[in-house]
């Protein structure tokens, strides 16, 4: 039959030399290489990574954990639409609703808002879904966090006290829309 | 032998028992570093610095293990094995000499457990009793697998024994001795460091080394712990510290063997031009003939723990590079290959030293 390449190997049953019965010179060979090795793994910088100091970098587009953004001022963007519930695959969202009273126009960014907001970590599957749905640029989930593993079922539901991010410029995620030099510090100069 | 004597010689027992340990523990570092260095790895660097008390971790994680004892095990000599083991590795270091001996006024100290006469032959008895741990512990477990762990290690080491002590006949030939100590001195031709036996018995060193292997029972002759086919071999059963002393005795049993190598072959404690060095101790620093003597002999000492060492590489290198042998390949080898090959080897030295080729 007609090789479809032409990069096929006729094996040539020899039987075996002197040297190749002897074991010795293949056994000297092996060495050789293995002392290679370890002077490489002596001298150079090993390709291992000692994880506690050092860490792998995130792909860019790795979706961990999720945090619920603020403006440019500090005011929650979420709105309690209800969309990223909707959108989830697994139901992993509940919130509940609320309407923004007097006075508290510099909490939240819309007249609705979420009085509370969970998510359970056990139940998403990190599809990124909600990041898609959410018309407030409100959710995203972050590059560069994961969910931790802990010890309890209730632990790992989320709730806003640990989804929201911090009103300080600095401490704010790096996913979503950035604040601009000048609003940074803007806000800054207020929150002092 | 006067009774401070007796105790400086105790002390150097006490000693080499110490180092005998203390070299297996570290041993266990070593390889996990080597075997990390040679596969482009890291290597254990948790444990202080460099990860040098990892051996300390270890011990404790063995000391409180659970002491597992399996059903239908003979308890007796499911103990008695391990123990056994240990004890036969350590006795062997007794008559090794690491260095000659030290000069205090009229106390002459030997840097050796004890001199008999058949040292050599002692190391053999003794090594070829260490079998009999496995061999104990491996049926009292109860388990097909550690049987069969050690029915392999006892076939092996029978084999093996035999080109082994046939390759060594040819040393002794050439020695007409067994003491060690003889042996490491008739090593130490005046000047001539090239006198090591080595020169004289390549072929027989070559056997001995693949003998050597085969009797510490470490890759590629580890077939009676080889662990794809047999889960762990005679150990398969033991845990905590009685695992940790079957794993200890491996590596004394690689000391002693590297240490019983340079002996027979390196010229022990000599090293290259020592008689120079002597002469320059003694004539040319203000030393005093004791001191210069024991300073001499203290580099003899380094000169032997150096020559260990690097057979102790040497065997953690061949450890990661060659992969096991079949059991009937390991059995052919022994059989139809090394031993006609020192039967060979006897006949050559024989006929060189009845023609005066060589001493």
């Amino acid at each position: 039959m007609e090789s479809l390449s032409k990069r096929a190997k006729v094996l040539e049953k020899k039987p075996m030399s002197f040297a190749e019965r002897a074991y010795l010179p293949a056994i000297f060979q092996g060495l050789s290489i293995t002392m290679q090795h370890f002077f490489r793994a002596a001298t150079k910088k090993q390709v291992t990574i000692r994880y506690p100091e050092e860490v792998r970098p995130f792909s860019p587009v790795f979706r961990g954990l999720h945090v619920l953004k603020r403006d440019e001022v500090g005011r929650e963007r979420c709105t309690a639409c209800g969309l990223c519930a909707v959108a989830c695959p697994a139901e992993a969202i509940t919130m509940v609703a609320g309407e923004r009273k007097k006075g508290e126009e510099g909490l939240y960014r819309e007249e609705k808002y979420a009085v509370s907001y969970e998510i359970n970590m056990l139940r998403c599957i990190f599809c990124g879904l909600c990041e898609e749905a959410c018309p407030k640029a409100a959710v995203y989930l972050q590059a560069d966090k994961m969910a931790p593993p802990r010890f309890e079922r209730d632990e790992f539901i989320y709730g806003k006290d640990r989804l929201v991010e911090p009103v300080t410029p600095d401490n704010r995620s790096k996913r979503g829309i950035q604040l601009t030099p000048e609003q940074a510090d803007k806000l800054r100069s207020q929150l002092a | 032998m006067t009774l401070p004597a007796l105790g400086w010689q105790g002390l150097v027992v006490l000693a080499t028992f110490g180092i005998s340990l203390l070299i297996a523990t570290y041993c266990t570092y070593f390889e996990r570093v080597w075997a990390a260095f040679f596969q482009d790895r890291v290597g254990p660097d948790r444990a202080g610095p460099f990860g040098l008390l990892q051996p300390l971790a270890d011990a404790v994680k063995l000391f409180t293990k659970e002491e597992f004892f399996p059903a239908g095990a003979n308890r007796a000599l499911f103990i008695f094995g391990p123990c056994l083991a240990m004890v036969t590795a350590l006795m062997s270091s007794a008559v090794i000499p690491f260095g000659n001996f030290l000069k205090f006024g009229d106390t002459i100290v030997h840097l050796q457990g004890i001199e008999i006469n058949v040292g050599m032959l002692y190391v053999f008895g003794v090594v070829a009793l260490g079998v009999y741990g496995i061999m104990i512990g491996g049926w009292a477990s109860n388990n097909k697998f550690s049987l069969l762990g050690a029915i392999r290690a006892a076939s092996q080491n029978i084999s093996y024994e035999l080109a082994m002590g046939l390759a060594l006949i040819a040393v002794l030939m050439m020695s007409g001795t067994l003491s060690l100590r003889e042996i490491t001195l008739q090593q130490s031709v005046a000047g001539e460091w090239h006198f090591w036996n080595i020169v004289r018995q390549p072929l027989g060193f070559v056997i001995f080394l693949v003998c050597a292997f085969a009797e510490t029972n470490r890759t590629p002759f580890d077939l009676p712990e080889c662990e794809t086919e047999l889960i762990g071999g005679y150990h398969t059963e033991y845990s905590s510290m009685k695992m940790g002393l079957y794993l200890f005795a491996e590596y004394v049993n690689v000391f002693v063997a590297t240490a019983v190598m340079s002996v027979l072959y390196f010229g022990g404690f000599n090293y290259p031009f020592q008689y120079e060095f002597l002469d320059f101790l003694t004539t040319k620093t203000g030393l005093s003939a004791d001191w210069a003597h024991n300073i001499f002999v203290l580099m003899g000492v380094v000169a032997m723990f150096t020559k260990i060492f690097i057979g102790i590489f040497f065997f953690m290198w061949v450890r990661w590079t060659l992969p096991r042998f079949r059991y009937d390949q390991l059995m052919r080898l022994g059989w139809t290959i090394l031993i006609p090959l020192a039967i060979f080897n006897i006949l050559l030295t024989g006929g060189l030293i009845t023609f005066g080729v060589i001493k």
